[in-house]
């Protein structure tokens, strides 16, 4: 017997509770105000990264061609040429920062949350905060003074390996800190509860489980590192030529943007650009191939 | 004399020693001794005076309300409560085979090669796959051979009755599993060290019914070769698969003692304490 109306046994309540109101409208729609404001905001953060993206995009990709990745700058007035020296020494200057100060970062990250205890983590913390808060220029007046001027002698890569190094230990122990921090307690103790000391569930355990977190923690620092270009000034100084030995001048990416930019001729600031697109790729495939290469794993 | 200085060394010497035959009377199978063992918590008393003997070769379970020290208890037979956060002290002995397992001379380490554990929740290693979840604890304190690992992940997977459900999936990964599963590559995996007594935290807590029923029929299985300690909150599982049932009980002051340990059968039906016989019949906890 479908359609067929039951009589309730219950009376009705007098009036509607779930009536609309004014105060209710009035609500309504300023909580919906709200949620469009937010929405623009969330909108412009995004665009402000599109609208960058194509406008480097649209004024480098003219520079960009064989020349330009394989040939190093030449004089004005000299048709082509390209900032190949500047991509070796930026590559170099990386590896070398990262060789320096990766294991740093890693193992005080590491201390923090395995050994570390009470005042010491928060002192610890608190310094790794600091150095991440230094304007990049300090560090690259201080790695000038302390190895430019004295150590080495002269502006040299391996001053701004330093440089870059110093730059990257505090990102690196924050995000591997907090990586660390989301690996689960239960997996520490069925590792010890193995037999297995500590320092072996470290390396065996903990640190494979959260793989995919440093390796990210590290190429954001990285992509960071690869983009600075204060610290390199002071001490890297630049280079037009393919440079080998971390004792000399290097060129790098960002100082050799710096130098075609602030140049009065249309031509250099074409390759400026290039220079800025470059940058911008080397970092995007960077962390595109770690998203690929660590799917799936605790980030 | 001998027996006692070479299972002495068996503890404290750097090379972990498996199958160590001593001298002497053979053992009987591994077991347990806790004399007057209290622990602290910082500057709380959490357990305090136990005494017990853990049978060779059989199956102990310890019952109790939530926060009677059961937990507690467990942890302190292989040393893992000082893991983790905070100062806790044990005062007392714990005595494996004869021997303080908390003498000065020990390493908590080698402890934990002789007593392995189970914990409430399964806990298999995400980054590895189910055979090399099994061979963890081998390949992180030695270097097993090829052949030994597979010999060694076949013959625990079986022993946890669980290599007829994975033998198709040995390098799939160990979170793949289900949890009974997972709990049961857990077993495999503690069995892989040949530990001497397996020690197990509520094992079944986090499973349901089916997957329970596994681990409690592998329990009875398993005791025949190992000396087991099983900490449940469960009196039915007690009654399934433990031979000697011990009752703990915090009193008002939050301090947990151990009541009364008796055969299973006889702690149940027969309770020596009122307090036994009021928690079994279930009228409080």
């Amino acid at each position: 017997m479908t359609g067929a109306v039951i009589a309730s046994p219950y009376p009705v309540a007098p009036g509607l509770p779930f009536t609309d109101d004014s105060r209710y409208r009035r609500r309504r729609a300023r909580s919906q105000a709200m949620a469009g404001l937010i929405a623009f905001a969330a909108f412009l953060g995004v665009s402000i990264l599109w609208i960058i993206l194509g406008y480097v995009t649209v004024k480098g990709a003219p520079a960009l061609n064989l020349a330009f990745f394989t040939e190093r700058p030449l004089p004005y007035g000299e048709v082509g040429g390209g900032i190949a020296p500047a991509i070796t020494g930026s590559l170099m200057l990386l590896v070398v920062a990262a060789v320096l100060g990766v294991p740093i970062g890693i193992g005080a990250a590491i201390f923090l949350v395995e050994y570390g205890k009470g005042s010491i983590i928060e002192g610890v913390r608190f310094a790794s905060d600091l150095v991440a808060g230094l304007p990049s220029i300090v560090v690259g007046v201080f790695v000038w003074a302390a190895l430019v001027r004295n150590v080495i002698g002269n502006f040299s890569g391996l001053a701004g390996a330093v440089a870059l190094a110093i730059i990257m230990v505090p990102i690196i122990i924050r995000t591997v800190e907090a990586v660390l921090n989301l690996v689960p307690h239960t997996l520490r103790e069925a590792g010890l509860a193995l037999g297995v000391p500590k320092w072996r569930v470290i390396l065996g355990v903990v640190l494979p489980t959260a793989r995919a977190g440093i390796v990210t923690g590290v190429v954001l620092s990285v992509a960071r590192a690869g983009g600075e270009t204060a610290p390199l000034l002071l001490t890297t100084l630049g280079n037009q030529f393919f440079n080998w030995d971390l004792g000399k001048p290097t060129g790098a990416i960002p100082i050799q943007l710096y130098n075609y930019a602030v140049a009065p001729y249309p031509d250099w600031h074409e390759k400026a650009w290039g220079a800025a697109l470059v940058l911008i790729l080397v970092v995007g495939v960077l962390s595109i191939l770690t998203r690929v290469a660590t799917r799936g794993s605790v980030r | 004399m001998t027996a006692t200085h070479s299972q002495i060394e068996a503890l404290v010497r750097p090379e972990p020693v498996r199958h160590h035959v001593p001298h002497g009377p053979e053992l009987p199978g591994h077991w347990m001794q806790v004399i007057n063992l209290s622990v602290w918590y910082g500057a709380r008393q959490a357990v305090e005076g136990v005494n017990m003997t853990v049978r060779p070769k059989a199956a102990t379970a310890i019952i109790g309300p939530s926060g009677c020290g059961k937990s507690t208890f467990i942890r302190c037979l292989n040393r893992m409560h000082e893991v983790g956060a905070g100062v806790n002290r044990v005062s007392g002995q714990v005595l494996l085979d004869g021997h303080d397992i908390y003498a000065p001379s020990v390493d908590p380490v080698k402890v934990r090669r002789h007593i392995g554990m189970v914990f409430q929740r399964p806990n298999p290693f995400p980054s590895m796959s189910v055979a090399e979840n099994v061979v963890a604890g081998l390949r992180l304190v030695s270097n097993p051979t090829k052949s030994q690992v597979d010999e060694t992940v076949e013959r625990c997977l079986d022993q946890a009755a669980l290599w007829d459900e994975v033998k198709d999936k040995l390098s799939a990964s160990g979170a793949s599993l289900s949890g009974g599963q997972q709990q049961r590559l857990c077993i495999a995996r503690a069995l892989a060290v040949s530990p001497d007594v397996l020690l197990m935290d509520e094992p079944c807590s986090a499973l349901d019914p089916i997957a329970t029923a596994k681990i409690e029929q592998l329990i009875i299985e398993l005791k025949r070769d190992y000396t087991i300690v099983i900490v449940t909150h469960n009196m039915q599982q007690a009654q399934r698969v433990a031979d000697e049932t011990a009752f703990f009980l915090a009193a008002e002051d939050r301090i947990g003692r151990l009541v009364e340990m008796a055969p299973t059968g006889q702690l149940f039906a027969h309770p020596a304490d009122e307090r036994t016989a009021a928690y079994v019949a279930g009228r409080f906890g």
